[in-house]
């Protein structure tokens, strides 16, 4: 009786987290335009979505910019990550370097958001694909270290060591004794920053510019219209997307090195 | 190893600049005085924090707490119990992942597939007439109520996921020790079960009290005209009515709020340890 009850209740969340989500792909099938009932299945929501150019411009610029922030972050945060890991007795500089990361984490998107408006506008960057790029990035790289952390530190920093003892030189250290151990990490953060980047609403509401229109802000325009079928396919084929990804950091993530 | 660590310079100073100055930035503004045509000037003022001691301030203030509290609470009624199964679960590789998944994926997409459950002819008022529970269907969207759903269903997951990996940690040898030593079944839960999870229940309202005032497009696309929160406050602050230093004033409050937070989190975490 206990475990039932138990059950019941893990199933009741499952289901309160996941039934609105398959409502809106069910949705994004239904040949019915207005009403709730179901008129039998069709792709031609999609397929409108295909014609949509502001849609595509929207899109690639979102894929653009997530692919620049997530390499860009990654590099970043993985040599960091590497760095502190060869020097284990920089500990005043792993703790303020950890100070920083967890105050953007815990900052709330907003003011962050904020904050970096107001330093766009004083040093005249103008809004449009580099302010976004920089603040995501910004808010990236606090996931990259974390995640590569967690996983360097089931290393032995002597395997970097011995290499360069056996003649490696540092680079060949890094890239063929390193790297092959930590790419599992580097591959989730990778796709962790895309996604982050590319489901971005509150920070790129105020530092994007006019010209450089991006995906979750178009759907943000959508969505305080009404519900439409395309919006639907639209939002099902963003959320797909996301969630593949997801999936696919979070087994590198679990593998054992 | 006589090379500088160059990158760990790079990422400091790209930290500095992107991540700290720009909250000194907020700081600095909210004294400044509101300019229609170069958005902020000289002198300096409390003015900004002067007029947000308003009853129209006041009146989003106390909503927001309330509205955050409230999204807090329930999302601990759940989330608490719910983490203790999880991590006894024999499935818990994928029951996780099922919790990672809405962690990482678009908040605005899930918080948009809400409005085709509540809304008038919605599947919720479907249900519940069927099932003759509600004679006419209940106006659900576009109040605090639908609001309140839409916080709990987007910041669940940052509620489990701190509670979790908290729970991970704990020695459930501890109980049959406390049992052996004469503990009672309330004993076990306060006396040891909780207080040794208290740093991630802190960790995880944390995580949901502040962000729940700040995502302004949740009230936006599910709430009506009365549940204008501190995050649609500072937005508009900034984005309609263009007055910066009033939305920066607006940004340190909840900042503050933050580092209160923080410091009870803080303070927790020592009590914990020692």
């Amino acid at each position: 009786m206990k475990t039932l009850l138990q059950k019941l209740f893990l199933i009741s969340v499952y289901l309160f987290l996941y039934i609105p989500i398959i409502v809106l792909i069910v949705y994004s099938v239904n040949k019915a335009r207005f009403s709730l009932q179901w008129q039998g299945f069709s792709t031609q929501w999609y397929a409108e979505l295909l014609h949509d150019r502001e849609l595509w411009s929207a899109f690639t610029h979102s894929v653009l910019l997530g692919i620049c922030a997530a390499v860009i972050s990654t590099a970043t945060g993985l040599f960091a990550c590497v760095q502190l890991f060869l020097r284990p007795k920089r500990k005043h500089q792993r703790r303020s370097l950890f100070a920083i990361l967890l105050l953007l984490i815990v900052i709330p998107d907003l003011v962050l958001g904020v904050a970096l408006l107001l330093l766009f506008n004083i040093f005249a960057i103008l809004l449009g694909f580099f302010s976004l790029l920089i603040a995501h990035i910004t808010f990236c790289i606090p996931f990259v270290v974390l995640t590569i952390n967690s996983r360097i530190h089931t290393l032995d920093p002597n395997l970097y060591y011995s290499a360069l003892d056996l003649g490696a030189t540092r680079t060949r250290a890094l890239t063929s004794v390193l790297l092959p151990l930590l790419w599992p990490a580097v591959v989730s953060a990778l796709l962790l920053c895309f996604t982050l980047s590319f489901d971005d609403v509150i920070i790129s509401y105020f530092v994007a510019g006019p010209d450089f229109n991006i995906l979750p802000l178009t759907i943000y325009s959508l969505v305080r219209v009404g519900v439409t079928p395309e919006l639907n396919a639209l939002c099902t084929f963003t959320f797909l997307l996301s969630m593949i990804l997801v999936i696919v950091a979070y087994k590198l993530s679990r593998k054992s090195p | 190893m006589k090379t500088k660590p160059f990158s760990l310079y790079v990422i400091y100073g790209c930290l500095l600049i992107f991540g700290f100055v720009p909250f000194l930035l907020v700081a600095v503004t909210s004294f400044l005085s509101n300019d229609p045509n170069n958005l902020v000037t000289l002198p300096f003022t409390f003015d900004n924090y002067i007029e947000l001691f308003t009853p129209l301030f006041g009146k989003v203030f106390l909503r927001s707490v309330l509205i955050s509290l409230i999204t807090t609470i329930g999302c601990l009624v759940i989330a608490y119990p719910f983490s203790y199964f999880l991590v006894r679960s024999k499935h818990q590789s994928i029951l996780l992942l099922l919790i990672i998944i809405p962690f990482w994926t678009s908040s605005l997409i899930r918080t948009y597939s809400l409005i085709a459950i509540l809304k008038f002819k919605g599947l919720l008022n479907l249900f519940l007439l069927k099932l003759h529970i509600i004679d006419q269907p209940l106006s659900l969207l576009y109040t605090n109520f639908a609001v309140i759903s839409g916080l709990i269903y987007n910041l669940f997951p940052f509620m489990v996921l701190p509670i979790f990996t908290n729970m991970e940690r704990f020695d459930f040898r501890l109980f049959e020790a406390a049992k052996d030593l004469g503990a009672g079944k309330l004993d076990l839960f306060f006396k040891i079960f909780l207080p040794n999870t208290a740093r991630g229940i802190i960790s995880g309202c944390v995580l949901v009290f502040l962000p729940a005032m700040t995502l302004f497009y949740i009230p936006n696309v599910l709430g009506g005209a009365r549940s204008i929160l501190i995050g649609n406050m500072i937005q508009s602050q900034f984005l309609v009515i263009e007055n910066w230093p009033q939305g920066a004033a607006t940004s340190m409050i909840l900042t503050a709020l933050l580092l209160v937070l923080l410091f009870i989190f803080k303070r927790k975490g020592n009590e914990g340890r020692s």
